[in-house]
């Protein structure tokens, strides 16, 4: 019972941390309508960031969040601005011209971390990465319980900012329907570079967070698209209360395989509820929650 | 006929002498892989250039090829040629129950899935060691020493595979994937089992790509999961062949296999080990230095690529190839 508990409170921790890697995943979904093949990639970025934060000038990872997320941002809006927005105008056979591009994208952001820091390990020992505290008999980390905390406080600022501010509700609105939208006088392609830098800035924080108890490699992008986009299959393409359910059901579902399974299926176990959702549940939570 | 079609039959012709021609064992080796893209280029263009249908999954179909091939050697100690038949059929197996679940939907699905399914095969030849040895990767003793023999069947493959293109694209089903593509609404409304002919399609692309699998497992006689399902290597290899040689065209694939096979090999061997030579001959300097990023950078340059032809050529080569004249014309 006690490694039952476990795991469901393991697995929920980094739920919440999923949850924000889907939000902004599923908000570029909305919007753009494309998925972005290069989310992974750019927590990835974030990460090195954090690291050489901490590693040279010694700025404690929670506080170079405030770094690394509006660094994020910049990155974001720029590939937006810059490398996907010009595509919206190019006449091409292909339709998903834009997700090829994120492909590419992600590929030269690993290389070009690849180059840099080489294709070693490194991790980031801080005073607290291996700390603890019980509840009875159950152990929580405290750096992911932290991490569990911010995610949820940045979660709910997403919902405030979605659903209460003039920006937020003009995203929503070109994610509805960008030519109504634009004729309500809304700049779609700006709406467009703001909601990219978002997503990008939301799944650095998720990076940021992680890596006191994670290790960090270029490669590590991969996984971590591939997590994005089951989590937004899961939750429903676009709906940002799926992706917080699809975040926590993959991360109990992980942590419940590899406790129960073995460690090395812990990758399949998401694509195998990939695959069931789409059987089963083909629109993801989405169609449950009609949010 | 003669006429319209010079330079492609006169790249026929050279590709037939070519390995009387060149001796150097090196060159025939790169020109069987540019005939192992060309194949497996043209299954993909022809489920996502003709049928709409963007792939991220070729390396599921290429790696269940190579390994049928090489477990029947492995396992059953039949010869691995017989992977040359069966691979096909098995790729289309591992197909079907993919395009069952996601074709009936809309939008991403299909990516995203083909996506999953070659993480999905490379998770599961990982893991499943009593089969597939797992990271070690299977070893089978090449039949012929000699490359000729290897590049004669690949040629004949990659001719087969053009051939198939040619009599889909003239023929009902050509239209019907070219309708799919260009407004799966309209292709329905007029009768058009669209899921049905996604299948086909799809079903096409896998035989291909499985077949390639197949021949590759007996030419390089070695496999292991990181190689035949990766995805930068063969997937998005996949992908660049065609985009960069051009999307819905017949000889985009072909072009496309040339320029990324020479790609490939600029970066991974220095400039086809010129710039070895040439580090020989000054001895030493930044040159050694310089060869090391070199080789590096060879999925860098994959990256790059793709970002550049999507934005500058987005139509390929020969789909661009008007533009492309008039661009050098004015320069």
């Amino acid at each position: 019972m006690d490694v039952l508990l476990q795991t469901l409170v393991a697995g929920l921790l980094k739920g919440g941390l999923y949850a924000l890697i889907g939000i902004g995943m599923t908000l570029i979904m909305g919007v753009m309508g494309i998925i972005n093949l290069a989310h992974g990639q750019m927590m990835m970025v974030a990460m090195y960031l954090t690291f050489v934060l901490f590693t040279f000038l010694g700025l404690d990872p929670y506080f170079s969040l405030l770094l690394t997320m509006p660094a994020l941002f910049l990155l974001g809006a720029a590939v937006q601005r810059w490398a996907l927005n010009p595509l919206l105008k190019v006449e091409s056979l292909l339709p998903q011209n834009q997700v090829l591009m994120t492909v590419g994208i992600g590929m030269v952001l690993t290389e070009v971390m690849r180059f840099i820091f080489s294709s070693n390990y490194q991790s980031l020992k801080t005073g607290y990465s291996d700390a603890t505290f019980f509840l009875g008999q159950i152990s929580f980390s405290v750096p992911l319980t932290i991490a569990f905390l911010v995610a949820c406080l940045f979660t709910s600022l997403m919902f405030w900012f979605l659903l209460k501010t003039d920006l937020g509700r003009s995203i929503r609105a070109v994610a509805q329907d960008a030519e109504a939208a634009q004729l309500m006088g809304v700049n779609a392609e700006r709406i467009r570079t703001i909601t990219m830098g978002l997503g990008a800035a939301l799944v650095a924080a998720a990076g940021t967070l992680l890596l006191p108890v994670y290790y960090l490699f270029p490669d590590i992008g991969k996984p971590f698209t591939t997590k994005a986009f089951i989590i937004t299959i899961l939750g429903g393409l676009g709906s940002t209360v799926g992706a917080i359910l699809g975040g926590v059901t993959l991360g109990l579902a992980e942590a419940l395989g590899s406790t129960f399974l073995g460690m090395q299926y812990e990758d399949l176990v998401g694509l195998v509820i990939f695959i069931l959702v789409l059987l089963f549940l083909p629109g993801g939570f989405k169609r449950l929650t009609k949010v | 006929m003669l006429r319209e079609r010079g330079w492609e039959l006169s790249l026929l012709a050279v590709l037939l002498v070519f390995p009387l021609a060149v001796q150097d064992a090196y060159f025939r080796h790169l020109m069987i892989l540019v005939l192992l893209w060309v194949t497996i280029g043209t299954g993909w263009n022809l489920l996502a250039g003709y049928t709409g249908q963007v792939s991220f999954g070729t390396a599921a179909f290429f790696g269940v090829g190579a390994y049928t091939a090489g477990l029947l050697a492995h396992h059953l100690e039949i010869s691995a040629w017989w992977g040359l038949l069966l691979g096909g059929p098995l790729a289309v197996l591992v197909g079907f129950p993919f395009g069952w679940i996601s074709f009936p939907l809309r939008g991403a699905y299909f990516a995203l899935g083909s996506l999953a399914l070659g993480e999905i095969m490379r998770l599961l030849a990982t893991v499943w060691e009593s089969l597939t040895e797992g990271m070690v990767g299977i070893l089978i003793m090449q039949t012929f020493v000699s490359k000729v023999p290897y590049y004669y069947l690949a040629l004949g493959l990659a001719l087969a595979s053009i051939l198939v293109m040619e009599l889909v694209t003239r023929s009902r089903l050509g239209y019907y994937f070219v309708s799919i593509r260009e407004d799966q609404d309209a292709a329905a409304s007029i009768g058009i089992d669209t899921t049905r002919y996604k299948m086909v399609s799809l079903s096409l692309h896998a035989f291909l790509t499985g077949t390639a699998g197949a021949l590759y497992m007996n030419y390089m006689g070695f496999i292991d999961p990181q190689v035949v399902f990766s995805l930068s290597d063969i997937s998005i290899m996949a992908i660049l062949v065609v985009i960069v040689g051009g999307v819905g065209t017949i000889m985009g694939p072909v072009v496309g296999a040339f320029v990324m096979v020479a790609v490939q090999e600029i970066f991974r061997s220095g400039g086809f080990g010129g710039l070895k030579a040439l580090t020989q001959a000054v001895g030493g300097g930044f040159l050694p230095v310089l060869t090391k990023y070199i080789t590096q950078a060879h999925v860098l340059a994959f990256g790059v690529l793709v970002v550049v032809v999507i934005m500058t050529l987005p139509n390929g080569i020969v789909g661009d190839w008007s533009r492309i004249k008039r661009a050098l014309r004015r320069g």
